[in-house]
């Protein structure tokens, strides 16, 4: 492996972790800022003054702001969270748990919706400007366009309520065996697969037609290639990077950005989690919670910057 | 009732007959479908619970933040939760009457300060181990004192000390209260080994089902304990799953697909669809709840009762009723008691009359616009019902503004803070909780400032005297008050809405909150 790789990787990593660092400030100055105070959200309604004096002092509210985030921070750079202030559990184990449940949706979908996207996307190249590239423009677009928690209730009503083939609630649990796992989350996938496929699908179109354009696939076509060989031998691995950049981006989204789906199928995920949190002011939760999703998403960018350095031959292999 | 009625709807509770043929036949001898009905319901328990099977219960108001803890319950999961694992001393009957549960009689001294419980005796714990009254002194004193985090410390500052004598345990109050009893039904004061003070969270009780499995915000399994002291009447299923399923679609669509049996909070939009469903039931009770547009009247312009008035007259409550609760509720009349409560007195209802808001308008000589607040947290529908109330309120020349705020921060910063907004109340045990919570001068949660010393004074008064009919009398003389001079205006009751599915039995309507007062779970059996 050559030294200017490396050094590229090293240095998307280490803006990766500067950009991390900066995040977390942004979290924590944004969680002390909330409208509301934690005490009075979590006794609601039926907050007595002393009871909400006890909570406070309990819940060292009354300490300075800098003083919580160094605290705050080295513990978190260990994995430890410390405990939800609403109910007192570990914020690790809970949210270890929502968080494979969330990457395992996540990665059931991406396990369809990756391959089935970049699959219609060559095919629509493959028959370009013709009837079956519009038609999977055309649905692809069409699927993306409608909001989730409207075709999570189209299925709902069609397929857990009419027909009763599967059921409406993805709730999952530990010892679970993963069939029935698998059999849970069949309607969530689904409406995650057309939330993301036709982004992924239409970039794979559009990279490779960019390709398309070079010389070298003319050479190719006067080689005597077919139009799936040209794509797929020398089309597609030129046109990786622009692909894999999308893909992470989706996968990013399957992670951070399905609450809607989760709570419409009541999928124990950290969306909802989350949210939960949110509305009782539970700081340190919503904290923990914040600097995940962030870690996920510069995560996911670093790898597709790595991939598509990888990709580019040019810095794979140097003069 | 007749003989062939009551033949045929044993017939249907043995399943020998189905429920449409009862009815049907019912109707031919002249019976309303209600009565059919009730007369259907009652022959189902006499033909008696049926144990087995895993009940299984779709709640909204469950979260990742909940606590087993009774003390911090504070929404609809902890609530039934807390009643399938835990008891209280007495709790409340359909018809708002006491009943025995972990203590078995009680007793007040003539002044009404001191009230004695005997505890019922040879009721296990989940550990094993025997209630006594030592762990009922515990529990209450955890519950109370500068240091509890309770929803019941509320409730707990009025007693003075609580101790064991023998198999009894003695409440010394700070104020005589003849309604005392009916306070320790409340569902933060469920009876733990040594108080809950060596784990709060262990949901250890006395209750038919033990928690085998708590996934907050996901779903909590309880399994039938083996030694509950009153199998008769509770503990029917071997299992009971609660799934957290608070969206309210996703609900219905559970209920209908048959992946629950019971849901709560139906959304009265959608209850003539899923009435529909083959087998599902609609269970609606009207009880204690209710929504409230409050003013301040310590802050201008609430201060002038002309203002409050014309702004009670200006509500057109039938229309609320109609539109926001589609008939699942009943009008209000400006003040918080309604049939439901013991020892209520109706008062002539207020009239929806823009010409009277107008002239009590016009006398108040306030004429620039009124800032009223609201969320969709305050109520389901309150921004609806905001608007509504601004266009009635325009027919009689009072100008509103409506502010929608966010639901975030809106039981902080909005209700109990600022001088008009939308809230509601679930209502409470007994008058005298209700007024004393929120209508007494220095009560925390007085959101209308209503200040009034003779108020006050009857409040304290009522509470002590053992005379059922001159407190029916003072609680007219209150209510009259508030009706007339309150801060507060009540367009609507609101009822309760549950649903069941096809395989439900033992469902008794009750008043005192959703879900059968919070016992279905335990109370609820799966027939074959």
């Amino acid at each position: 492996m050559s030294s200017p790789l490396l050094k590229e990787i090293a240095r998307r990593i280490l803006l990766g972790m500067l950009m991390l660092l900066g995040v977390s400030m942004l979290i924590f100055a944004g969680t002390q800022i909330l409208p509301g105070d934690v005490a009075q959200a979590i006794l609601g309604q039926s907050a007595t003054p002393e009871a909400l004096a006890n909570l406070r002092r309990d819940m060292g509210l009354n300490e300075p702001a800098t003083v919580r985030y160094w605290h705050w921070l080295s513990n978190a750079a260990t994995g430890d969270f410390g405990k939800a202030l609403s109910n007192g559990q570990e914020i690790s184990t809970a949210l270890g748990k929502r968080f494979s449940n969330t990457v395992f949706l996540a990665a059931s979908a991406a396990v369809i919706a990756v391959p089935l996207a970049i699959l219609l996307g060559v095919v629509a190249v493959r028959y370009r400007n013709g009837f079956i590239d519009r038609l999977i423009s055309g649905l692809g677009l069409a699927s993306t366009s409608l909001p989730a928690f409207f075709v999570g209730y189209v299925l709902m009503y069609f397929f857990a309520v009419k027909l009763q083939w599967v059921t409406s609630v993805s709730t999952v649990f530990d010892g679970m065996p993963l069939s029935e796992r698998l059999a849970a989350i069949i309607l969530p996938v689904a409406v995650l697969t057309t939330e993301v496929l036709a982004h992924m699908m239409r970039m794979t179109r559009a990279a490779i037609l960019n390709v398309m354009q070079s010389a070298y696939i003319e050479t190719a076509e006067l080689k005597g290639l077919t139009g799936l060989q040209i794509i797929y031998r020398h089309a597609l691995p030129n046109a990786l990077a622009p692909i894999i950049n999308v893909v992470m981006l989706n996968m990013a989204f399957l992670v951070v950005g399905v609450v809607v789906v989760e709570v419409i199928f009541v999928y124990p995920g950290m969306g909802q989690y989350l949210v939960d949190h949110v509305a009782t002011r539970d700081i340190p939760v919503v904290q923990a919670c914040g600097l995940v999703f962030a870690t996920v998403y510069i995560g996911m960018n670093i790898i597709a910057d790595i991939a598509g350095v990888m990709s580019n031959p040019r810095l794979r292999h140097p003069k | 009732m007749s003989q062939e009625l009551e033949y045929l709807s044993q017939q249907v509770a043995l399943g020998r007959s189905s429920r449409r043929d009862f009815l049907g036949r019912a109707a031919a001898l002249g019976l309303t479908a209600g009565a059919a009905n009730a007369l259907l319901a009652s022959a189902a328990h006499a033909a008696g619970p049926r144990r087995g099977g895993t009940l299984k219960i779709g709640l909204q108001g469950g979260a990742a933040t909940d606590s087993l803890d009774p003390a911090l319950a504070a929404n609809q999961l902890t609530f039934h939760v807390g009643r399938m694992w835990g008891e209280e001393l007495v709790k409340l009957s359909v018809t708002g009457q006491l009943r025995p549960y972990l203590a078995t009689e009680w007793r007040s001294s003539p002044d009404a300060k001191a009230w004695v419980f005997k505890i019922r005796k040879g009721v296990q714990f989940h550990n094993g181990k025997e209630m006594t009254p030592d762990d009922v002194v515990a529990t209450m004193r955890r519950h109370s004192g500068p240091t509890a985090k309770s929803g019941a410390l509320g409730i707990m500052r009025a007693v003075d000390s609580v101790s064991r004598d023998g198999d009894s345990v003695i409440f010394t109050l700070k104020d005589a209260s003849a309604d005392f009893p009916f306070l320790l039904t409340d569902y933060h004061l469920l009876i733990q080994p040594n108080g809950g003070n060596d784990d709060p969270k262990a949901a250890i009780g006395t209750g038919p089902y033990r928690i085998a499995t708590f996934e907050p915000g996901v779903r909590v399994i309880g399994e039938r304990f083996k030694n509950y002291w009153d199998t008769k009447n509770r503990g029917h299923a071997d299992q009971v799953e609660i799934t957290v399923l608070n969206d309210s679609t996703a609900r219905t669509a559970a209920l209908q697909s048959g992946r629950v049996h019971i849901i709560n909070r139906v959304d009265p939009k959608v209850v003539e669809l899923i009435k529909k469903a083959p087998g599902v039931t609609v269970q609606s009770a009207s009880g204690r709840g209710h929504y409230v547009f409050n003013m301040f009247s310590n802050t201008a312009p609430f201060t002038n009762n002309d203002v409050r008035l014309a702004l009670k007259l200006a509500m057109d409550r039938k229309e609320m009723v109609d539109k926001l609760l589609r008939g699942f509720g009943s009008i209000g009349n400006d003040f918080p008691i309604n049939g439901s409560y013991p020892l209520f007195t109706a008062l002539p209802q207020r009239p929806f009359d823009t010409d009277k808001a107008a002239f009590h308008y016009k006398k108040s000589g306030h004429n620039e616009t009124i800032l009223l607040r609201t969320s969709e947290v305050a109520f389901p529908g309150a921004v609806d019902a905001a608007q509504l109330y601004q266009a009635t309120c325009a027919k009689a020349g009072i100008k509103i503004e409506v502010k929608r705020e966010p639901g975030d921060g809106y039981w902080s910063n909005v209700w109990n803070k600022q001088p008009f907004h939308t809230s509601y109340w679930g209502g409470r045990a007994v008058q005298d909780q209700m007024w004393a919570t929120a209508y007494i001068t220095g009560a925390d949660w007085n959101d209308t400032r209503f200040f009034n010393p003779a108020f006050d004074k009857m409040v304290v008064t009522a509470r002590g005297e053992l005379n059922q009919a001159k407190r029916k009398q003072m609680y007219l003389d209150m209510a009259l008050i508030v009706h007339n001079e309150g801060g507060v205006i009540v367009p609507m009751f609101n009822d309760t809405i549950d649903a069941t599915g096809p395989k439900v039995g033992g469902w008794i309507k009750n008043p005192n909150a959703e879900l059968m007062g919070g016992m279905a779970a335990s109370e609820c059996w799966l027939e074959a």
